[in-house]
C-alpha cells in the first residue's frame, strides 16, 4: 500500500491534504513531513502492521492454491490423493494463528488505551450534532461560553451542478472549529436530535455523538493546519452534507479568535437593542437564509424537505405565527427551533428577508427588538 | 416411522419453547440487565435517579477534581437553562452544592425532565446526588422561570486516574406525555 | 403418512398447495432470486448516483430509502430465502429422508414471504417515503424520526422472522428425526451440518430481532422509553439488541455458504473434504462465538474500555476457526486431480474472495484501528467481499452444481464460465476500490462526496453495473438450461460428486426416499 510520506518523496508536487484518489488511511504525518498527532501516527502504523501481517498469510495460502490449481489438475493426467486428515497439521495451523493474534492485540490494547486517556486536558468543548450541521460550544471557566453553529457552506449550485465545485466541495463550512495547536483539547459530544458521529481522519477522532448522553474523546494536535471531516452515523436526508472542518492555530492567534468570537457575540448583542436598515436586514436575513434555511426550502424559497416560503400563508401572514414557526420550530417534523441555534439579530433578519425576498413583498420590516418582545409573550 | 413422528413433535415443541423464550429474554433479561449493568458497574455515564443518602465520611483536602457542568436542550425544546457555574473545585467526601437556571419562554405552561450524563462513564458511580433537579419532572407555567438546585458529593473512592468529571444535562420537553397524549411525531 | 403414489398436482393450486421440499425449494429460489434482482435494481440507482459528485438522478431522501431497502431485500430476501431453498431441496435427499419433518409448516414458511416483501416495497409508495435509517435502523432515526411507513417495515420484519424460525425448526427436526438408518451425525454431508447449526443460530436470534422491532412499535406507538434518553431508555441499547441478533445473522448467512463450499471443492477435486471432523467443530465453534462478539459494531459508541477490550478480543479469535476452514479448503484441493467447471470455478472465486474479505474483517476488529474505518466505505468493501463474493457466489456456485440433478438437463458450459469470469471481475471493479475511498476517508450512507473521491467512484459504478448485467446473463444461463439444456445421462452428473442426491435420478421423482437408503459402511469422507 502506497503511504503518504512516501508519495510525498517521489511525486512531482506534494500531495494535498485532501489527495486524489488516496489509497490509504492518514498517516497522521502532514505532507511537509510534520507530526499531526502522535496518536494518529500509533494508529496507522497498527494498521500496516495488521495490514501487512494479513498479505504475508494471504501470499501463504494464495500461492499455495494457485500452485495447486496449476500443477494438481486431471488435464495433467495426474491420480487424485485420497488423504484426508492429518492431526498435527490441523493442530498446527490453530495454535500457531491463534499467537499471531496474541501479537496482534498486545499493540492494539496499548493503543486503545491511549484513545481511552481523556484527562488532563486543557480546554473542553461540547460538540453537539444537530440535524444537519454541528455545534461548538467552548466550556469556559468563567460561563463565558463561546458557541456557534458550523454549517455546511458549499452552495446548493455547486451540489446541482449548476456551479464548478471548489476545491474543499462537501468539506467546507461557514464557522469552522478552532483550536490551538500543541493543547490537549477534551472533547464532550452529544446530539440533539437522532444519533450522528464526529470524525475528523487526520486527527484520528471519531465518537459517536448520542442524544441524552455525554461521550468524550481527546486530541493534542501538533501541526497548525486545516483538517476536514464529515458525520458518520446516518442521521438523516442530509446526513452527507453536515462536515468538519477543524483550524489548529498558535496561541496567539487562538486567543485573538477567541476574543473577537467574544466580542462579536457581545456586538450582536448591543446590535439587538438597536433599529438596522431593511438593506442591512435583508443582506444578513439572506446569509442566515442561505445557511440554515435554504437546504429544506430551497434557493428560490420553492421548498423541497420543506415547505415553500414562496407566497406562503405563513411567510405573507401574521408575523407572530411567522416568528413561532422559526423561533419554536414545528413538533413533530424536521423544522428545528431556531430560537435556540440564532441570535435575535439573525431571526428578525431572516424574517425580514423572508417576508420580502421570492416574490413576497410585504413589505414588512422586523427588528430585534420584535423578536425580543414576541419571545417575551 | 411412529417414533420419528413423536420425536419430531418433541424436538418442534423444544424449539418453539425456544424461541418464545428468546422473545422473552430480550424484554425481560436484555433491558433489565442493561440497565443493572449500567447502574452497578456505572458505565453508562447514568448515575442513580434517587437520592443519595450520604454517610457522612471524612474528606479528602488532598485531591481536587475539577466538575464541569454541560446544560443543553434536546430538539423542540425551547428553554433558557444553564449552570450558574461552568466548573468548580470539589474535594472527594465533601458536600457540595450549585444551581441550574431555567426559563420558559412560552406562553404555554410546560413540563421538562432533565437526564443527567456523566463523562468519563466510570466516573458515574463515585459522583453522588444528594438532590437534583433531574429526580422529577419540571414544570414551568407560561413565562416562568425557576433556580433547580443540585446537591452532589464526589466519593473518595474515585480512582485516582480522574480528575475532571463533566456532568452533562439534556433538557427534554415532557408536556404531551405530561397530558396523558401518545407522544408520536 | 398415507400413500401418495400421484404426482403433483396442476396449474396454480399445485404451487400454492404444495407440501414437497422439492416444489418450495424451487419456489424459495426463484423468489430469492427475484429478490436479488430487486436489491440489484436499488442498488443500480445507488451507484448510478454515486458514478459522478453533485446530486444528479435522486434526492438524499430517496437515496437513504434506496441503500436501506437495498440492504433490507438482500439480506432478507434474496441471501437468507436462497439458502433455505437449498435447504429444502438438498436436507432430504442427503440424508436419505423422504420430505421436511413439517411438510404444511414448510409451505407457510415460503408463502408468507411474497406478501410480506410486497408490503415492505410497497412502503416507497407511502407518504413519507419508505424507510430510510439503513437496514440497521438505529433508534431514534428510526423510532422518534421515521416516516409513517416504519409500522409497516416492522409488520414485515416480524413476518420475515416467523418464516425463518418455522424453516430453522423444520430443518432441526428432519436432521435430527428422519436420517436413514445408518446415517449417523458424523456420516452426513457438511452442509447439512452447517444448516444443522444455522437452524439453531436461527431459531436463537430470530426472536432477539422480533424484540427489537417490538421495543420499537411500543417506542412509537404506545409510550414507551426503551430507546428515548427522555423517559429514561437510552439509544444505545438498540445497538446492544439489534447487534446481539445481527452478529449471529452474519453467520447464519455464510454458514450454509461454507457447507456449499464443502460439498463442490471435493467433489471437482476428486478427493474427500480434508478433515471432515475439525470442519463440524470448526462451524460450531463459529457459531458459539458469534453470540460474544457483537459489539465490535459499537466500537465508536463510547463503550468503557474494558468492554472494548473483551469484544476486541473474542472478535479477533473467530479468525481461528475460519481459518482453518478455509486452510481445509485448500488442503483438499492440494493433490487432487483437479477440473474447473463452473461450480468449482465460483468456489475458488469464493475462497479467493471471502478470504480477502475475512482479512479486512481481521483489520476490522483491532478496536483502536476501527476509529478509523468505522462507518466508512472500508466498512461497505469488507461485507460486500463476504457476502457477495462469499454467499453470493457460494449460492451461484451451488445452482450450477445441482441444476443438472433438479432439472435433469446440463447448463451451457461456455455461458457458465462467461458469467463467472464476467461476475469475477465486474465484482472487484465494484468493492476493491471501496476498500481506497474507506481508507482515505468517505463515509458510509452519503449520496455525494468530497472531490477526491471521484475517481474510484466512477470505477466502483462502473464495475456495479458490470456485475449487474451478468446477473441477467445468469437468468439466461438458468433458464436456457431448464428449457432447453442437453439431457444429464449419468446419475452422477459430476466426476468426482458424492452423497446421496447423486444416486437418484437426474430429475428425482417427485417422491424419493419413500423408502430410506441402505448408508454403506465407508462415508464418503
Amino acid at each position: 500500500m502506497l503511504n503518504a510520506r512516501a508519495l510525498a518523496a517521489t511525486a512531482p508536487l506534494p500531495l494535498a491534504a485532501n489527495a486524489q484518489n488516496q489509497v490509504n488511511m492518514s498517516t497522521g504525518v502532514s505532507e511537509a513531513g510534520a507530526v499531526i498527532t502522535d496518536l494518529g501516527v500509533e494508529i496507522y502504523d497498527l494498521h500496516m502492521l495488521i495490514f501487512w501481517i494479513c498479505v504475508v498469510i494471504g501470499i501463504g495460502v494464495f500461492g499455495v492454491m494457485l500452485y495447486s490449481i496449476y500443477a494438481h489438475r486431471k488435464s495433467k493426467g495426474v491420480e487424485p490423493s485420497q488423504f484426508h486428515e492429518h492431526t498435527g497439521v490441523e493442530i498446527a495451523w490453530t495454535i500457531v494463528p491463534f499467537f499471531i493474534l496474541i501479537g496482534m492485540a498486545v499493540p492494539a490494547t496499548s493503543t486503545l488505551l491511549e484513545v481511552y486517556d481523556n484527562d488532563d486536558a486543557e480546554m473542553s468543548i461540547l460538540v453537539t450534532g444537530y440535524q444537519w450541521k454541528w455545534k461548538y460550544e467552548y466550556l469556559d471557566a468563567d460561563g463565558e461560553n463561546v458557541a456557534f453553529f458550523s454549517n455546511l457552506a458549499t452552495s446548493q449550485e455547486q451540489i446541482y451542478n449548476t456551479d464548478t465545485k471548489g476545491e474543499n466541495y462537501l468539506l467546507e463550512v461557514d464557522e469552522p472549529l478552532v483550536i490551538p495547536v500543541d493543547t490537549k483539547v477534551r472533547f464532550l459530544i452529544t446530539a440533539n436530535d437522532v444519533i450522528h458521529s464526529w470524525w475528523v481522519p487526520e486527527i484520528a477522532v471519531k465518537r459517536d455523538a448520542i442524544p441524552g448522553f455525554i461521550n468524550e474523546a481527546w486530541t493534542r494536535v501538533l501541526a497548525e493546519g486545516v483538517y476536514r471531516g464529515q458525520c458518520t452515523e446516518l442521521c438523516g436526508a442530509y446526513h452527507g452534507f453536515m462536515p468538519v472542518e477543524v483550524h489548529v492555530v498558535g496561541q496567539d492567534e487562538f486567543d485573538d479568535w477567541m476574543a473577537a468570537k467574544k466580542g462579536a457575540a457581545a456586538a450582536d448583542a448591543a446590535l439587538a437593542a438597536t433599529e438596522l436598515s431593511v438593506d442591512e436586514l435583508m443582506a444578513r436575513g439572506e446569509d442566515v437564509y442561505n445557511a440554515s434555511c435554504l437546504a429544506c426550502h430551497g434557493a428560490n424559497g420553492e421548498g423541497g424537505l420543506g415547505n415553500a416560503i414562496a407566497g406562503s400563508a405563513i411567510a405573507m401572514g401574521g408575523l407572530d405565527s411567522h416568528l413561532n414557526v422559526i423561533v419554536n420550530g414545528v413538533a413533530g417534523t424536521a423544522m428545528q427551533a431556531f430560537g435556540a441555534q440564532l441570535s435575535d439579530v439573525d431571526v428578525a433578519a431572516v424574517t425580514t428577508y423572508q417576508r420580502n425576498a421570492f416574490g413576497n413583498n410585504t413589505g414588512d420590516v422586523v427588528q430585534a427588538s420584535d423578536v425580543v418582545s414576541y419571545k417575551e409573550g | 416411522m411412529r417414533q420419528s413422528q413423536d420425536s419430531t413433535i418433541d424436538t418442534v415443541a423444544k424449539l418453539g419453547a425456544v424461541s418464545v423464550a428468546m422473545f422473552a429474554f430480550v424484554f425481560v433479561v436484555m433491558v433489565p440487565l442493561y440497565n443493572v449493568l449500567c447502574d452497578a458497574l456505572g458505565i453508562n455515564g447514568k448515575t442513580s435517579s434517587e437520592a443519595y443518602i450520604s454517610v457522612s465520611a471524612e474528606v479528602d483536602e488532598s485531591r481536587s477534581i475539577k466538575v464541569q457542568f454541560i446544560a443543553t436542550n434536546n430538539d423542540g425544546m425551547p428553554w433558557a437553562f444553564s449552570p450558574q457555574v461552568t466548573e468548580m473545585l470539589v474535594h472527594p467526601g465533601a458536600a457540595n452544592d450549585t444551581v441550574f437556571f431555567a426559563a420558559n419562554p412560552t406562553v404555554n405552561a410546560m413540563v421538562a425532565q432533565a437526564i443527567p450524563s456523566v463523562s468519563p462513564s466510570r466516573a458515574a458511580e463515585y459522583f453522588h446526588k444528594t438532590e437534583c433537579f433531574c429526580f422529577e419532572q419540571q414544570p414551568l407555567d407560561g413565562n416562568g422561570e425557576a433556580e433547580m438546585p443540585l446537591q452532589f458529593i464526589v466519593d473518595q473512592d474515585l480512582p485516582a486516574d480522574i480528575k475532571t468529571i463533566t456532568l452533562s444535562y439534556t433538557l427534554f420537553d415532557v408536556t404531551s406525555l405530561m397530558s396523558d397524549k401518545v407522544a408520536s411525531r | 403418512m398415507g400413500d401418495h403414489h400421484h404426482g403433483p398436482a396442476e396449474g396454480l393450486s399445485r404451487w400454492l398447495y404444495t407440501t414437497n421440499h422439492k416444489d418450495i425449494g424451487t419456489m424459495y429460489l426463484w423468489f430469492s432470486f427475484a429478490m436479488f434482482l430487486l436489491g440489484g435494481a436499488f442498488a443500480m440507482v445507488i451507484r448510478a448516483e454515486l458514478f459522478q459528485p453533485g446530486m444528479q438522478l435522486v434526492e438524499p431522501g430517496f437515496f437513504n430509502q434506496m441503500t436501506t431497502l437495498h440492504g433490507l431485500v438482500m439480506v432478507f430476501g434474496a441471501i437468507m430465502p436462497s439458502f433455505v431453498g437449498l435447504a429444502n431441496w438438498l436436507i432430504p435427499m442427503m440424508i436419505g429422508a423422504p420430505d421436511m419433518a413439517l411438510p404444511r409448516m414448510n409451505n407457510w414458511s415460503f408463502w408468507i414471504l411474497p406478501p410480506a416483501f410486497l408490503m415492505l416495497a410497497s412502503t416507497l409508495l407511502m407518504e413519507g417515503g419508505a424507510p430510510a435509517f439503513g437496514w440497521t435502523f438505529y433508534a431514534p432515526l428510526s423510532t422518534t424520526y421515521a416516516p409513517p411507513s416504519v409500522t409497516f417495515f416492522i409488520f414485515a420484519i416480524h413476518i420475515l422472522g416467523v418464516s425463518s424460525i418455522m424453516g430453522s425448526i423444520n430443518i432441526i427436526a428432519t436432521v435430527m428425526n428422519m436420517r436413514a438408518p445408518g446415517m449417523t451425525y458424523m456420516k452426513m454431508p457438511l452442509f447439512v451440518w452447517t444448516w444443522l447449526i444455522t437452524a439453531f443460530l436461527l431459531v436463537a436470534v430470530m426472536p432477539v430481532l422480533a424484540g427489537a422491532v417490538t421495543m420499537m412499535l411500543m417506542d412509537i406507538h404506545f409510550g414507551t422509553s426503551f430507546f428515548s434518553a427522555a423517559g429514561g431508555g437510552d439509544p444505545v441499547l438498540f445497538q446492544h439488541i439489534f447487534w446481539f441478533f445481527g452478529h449471529p445473522e452474519v453467520y447464519i448467512i455464510i454458514l450454509p455458504a461454507f457447507g456449499v463450499i464443502s460439498q463442490i471443492i471435493p467433489a471437482f477435486s476428486r478427493k474427500p473434504l480434508f478433515g471432515y471432523a475439525s470442519m463440524v467443530y470448526a462451524t460450531a465453534a463459529i457459531a458459539f462465538l458469534s453470540f460474544i462478539v457483537w459489539a465490535h459494531h459499537m466500537y465508536t459508541v463510547g463503550m468503557p474500555v474494558a468492554g472494548e477490550l473483551f469484544f476486541m478480543y473474542a472478535t479477533m479469535l473467530i479468525a481461528v476457526p475460519t481459518g482453518v476452514k478455509v486452510f481445509n479448503w485448500v488442503t483438499t484441493m492440494w493433490r487432487g486431480a483437479m477440473t474447473f467447471e463452473t461450480p468449482m470455478l465460483f468456489s475458488i472465486g469464493f475462497l479467493v474472495l471471502f478470504t480477502i474479505g475475512g482479512f479486512t474483517g481481521l483489520m476490522l476488529s483491532i478496536a483502536p484501528a476501527d476509529f478509523q474505518y468505522h462507518d466508512t466505505y472500508f466498512v461497505v468493501a469488507h461485507f460486500h467481499y463476504v457476502m457477495v463474493a462469499g454467499a453470493v457466489f457460494s449460492m451461484t456456485a451451488a445452482i450450477y452444481f445441482w441444476l443438472p440433478k433438479w432439472t435433469g438437463r446440463m447448463y451451457n458450459e461456455t455461458m457458465g464460465k462467461v458469467h463467472f469470469w464476467v461476475s469475477f471481475i465486474g465484482f472487484n471493479i465494484t468493492f476493491f476500490p471501496q476498500h481506497f475511498v474507506g481508507l482515505a476517508g468517505m463515509p458510509r450512507r452519503i449520496p455525494d462526496y468530497a472531490l477526491q473521491f471521484a475517481d474510484f467512484n466512477m470505477m466502483s459504478s462502473i464495475g456495479a453495473f458490470i456485475y449487474g448485467a451478468s446477473q441477467l446473463l445468469f437468468l439466461y444461463n438458468v433458464i436456457a438450461a431448464i428449457v432447453a439444456g442437453e439431457k444429464v445421462s449419468d446419475e452422477k452428473v459430476w466426476d468426482g460428486a458424492e452423497g446421496l442426491e447423486w444416486t437418484l435420478p437426474s430429475p428425482p421423482p417427485y417422491h424419493t426416499f419413500e423408502t430410506p437408503p441402505k448408508i454403506e459402511e465407508q462415508p464418503a469422507h
